[in-house]
């Protein structure tokens, strides 16, 4: 008998089904990828002053819209789709299949990480074009910024995968995990700056991975003069890897752990 | 050698049995016809065959593989069968050539994904978007990715619901082709007509057992049963049982000197045995 195809193969073809599912979406795709670059307009123009020493709060904004979209193309698409698919008999037809859950991950993984891409890549560039954002020039930043890419994506998918058992229904999926989302993102310093916060709020926030995720992309982007501002006067990089890493392994661990493919 | 065997099957759903004692022999090749009313535990056993649903008790083998194993050999036992599961509303946003080709490459010897196509007719709605089908052109590309994998073993759940006659009549040809090919095949119906044009065998259950198990024409005692005998006559129809129509009609040609008006001499239908066996279970 010949062989069945590698997992890593299937993967790899599920992924690229999945980019292209997602971009027949047409209304999704522009909602999705286009909303930072949006966010980032209205928020640009409202908040024009300095937030530090040669610090614009555009430039601190973009820092929480990168970090935003790692959430929303991750965590908010896996957390919504997956109920969706558990609920159309997509799962059901796929596990029917010799296909293993593996390379179904794996071609999540690939479209979240496309979409995320495609999202920095056109944040980046607005940034530059309009709101005066400057790009780091030491190889080390962009070092530190590819291994913030690479745990942030990874976290916000295996945890979008995990909170899929969630939402009762596909339909009812977005009023779970939307909300979820809007409140991570005004506690962990997306809409404003983090420092300004009461302090509460920053506690809860330090707990979860949105928060390390903003600082760590502000690391990347602000200057360094601007470690200053942050709550504990320095970018802590070590320990948002460290975090974030650790959120990476929590959601790989509860995904594989609680993952179905359908509701019996 | 037969392909699935079923000894002593139980599930329950809480305090409901929904398969209560099963047993079955499905042998290599034929088509094998699951009938029974909705909630008599058709799909439940199906799926427990498929490896969707665990079972509370009964030993279950599937080509030599216990469905409801997980570990090593669970993915080469997917590859050796399709499944048509109950009408479904996925992947719409693929075209219907995209949506074979991609499953086609989930197996280890996949059937010709163009081939696949036309087989189930949609050569002409290749490039179509799969939410713009009909209901049977859809359920037609849900055969084509139960098939295109090459399997041995092909389940079908309800796979007629809501055709047209016509659609109907080509999806038999198109199953009756796949068995002429060596697939077994096992389908869930609960069209009488579609388990007498398709199948070999058919088991009859209802609320989780097996009431009988034969081949259509003899299923029930209707090989044995007798024949009915109708004619009109004065404006009026009568009807007679006898195991011995010729003689009956042999004495109505003398009664009448020509035709004998409106006459017809019928069978128990499937159908008749069918409703009688289930009628009985109450």
């Amino acid at each position: 008998m010949t062989k069945l195809p590698s997992t890593l193969k299937m993967g790899w073809r599920r992924g690229k089904i999945e980019i292209r599912q997602f971009l027949r979406q047409r209304e999704s795709v522009v909602f999705t990828l286009l909303f930072p670059l949006i966010l980032m307009a209205i928020f640009g123009s409202v908040f024009k002053g300095e937030i530090a020493n040669g610090v614009k709060f555009s430039q601190y904004f973009l820092a929480g819209m990168i970090a935003s979209g790692m959430i929303n193309s991750g965590f908010q698409q896996l957390a919504i789709n997956i109920p969706m698919e558990r609920d159309d008999g997509s799962l059901k037809r796929l596990r029917g299949t010799p296909m293993p859950a593996t390379s179904y991950f794996i071609g999540k993984l690939i479209m979240v990480l496309a979409s995320i891409i495609f999202q920095v890549i056109l944040l980046l560039l607005g940034g530059v074009l309009f709101f005066g954002i400057h790009l780091p020039t030491s190889p080390n930043k962009w070092l530190i910024f590819a291994v913030i890419m690479i745990l942030g994506t990874g976290g916000s998918a295996s945890l979008g995968v995990a909170f899929s058992i969630v939402p009762k229904s596909g339909r009812g999926a977005s009023a779970i995990v939307t909300p979820v989302i809007i409140i991570m993102q005004f506690f962990s310093g997306v809409f404003f700056v983090f420092t300004q916060l009461p302090k509460w709020m920053q506690d809860f926030a330090s707990v979860f991975p949105l928060k390390w995720l903003c600082q760590g992309i502000r690391s990347v982007f602000l200057p360094d003069a601007f470690a200053q501002s942050e709550v504990a006067h320095s970018w802590e990089t070590a320990r948002t890897l460290l975090v974030l890493a650790i959120w990476f392994i929590v959601g790989l661990v509860i995904s594989i752990r609680t993952f179905k493919w359908n509701r019996e | 050698m037969s392909v699935i065997e079923v000894r002593n099957l139980h599930k329950n759903y809480g305090s409901l049995q929904a398969v209560d004692g099963v047993d079955l022999t499905i042998e290599r090749g034929e088509i094998f016809a699951i009938l029974g009313p909705n909630g008599a535990g058709k799909t439940t056993t199906v799926e427990i065959l498929e490896g969707f649903r665990t079972r509370n008790s009964g030993e279950v083998k599937v080509l030599d593989f216990d469905p409801q194993f997980k570990g090593k050999g669970a993915r080469d036992f997917r590859d050796r069968i399709g499944i048509v599961l109950q009408a479904t509303s996925d992947a719409g946003d693929l075209t219907v050539a995209e949506t074979i080709h991609h499953y086609a490459g989930y197996y280890s010897d996949p059937r010709d994904a163009n081939e696949v196509i036309e087989a189930i007719g949609l050569g002409d709605k290749k490039k179509e978007l799969v939410h713009t089908l009909s209901g049977g052109q859809r359920r037609r590309l849900d055969v084509g990715l139960g098939i295109v994998g090459n399997p041995e073993l092909l389940f079908l759940d309800e796979p007629t619901t809501g055709f047209d006659p016509e659609a109907r009549h080509d999806f038999w040809d198109l199953i009756r082709g796949l068995r002429d090919l060596g697939t077994t095949i096992v389908l869930t119906t609960h069209y009488l007509e579609e388990a007498e044009a398709l199948a070999d065998r058919v088991a009859v259950i209802n609320r989780g057992k097996i009431l009988e198990i034969g081949t259509p024409a003899n299923l029930g005692d209707r090989a044995t049963s007798l024949a009915r005998v109708q004619w009109e006559s004065a404006g009026i129809m009568h009807e007679q049982f006898t195991d011995k129509p010729t003689a009956a009609i042999a004495k109505l040609m003398h009664e009448f000197d020509e035709e004998i008006p409106k006459l017809t001499v019928s069978r128990a239908t499937l159908e008749d045995i069918y409703l009688k066996m289930i009628e009985e279970e109450r």
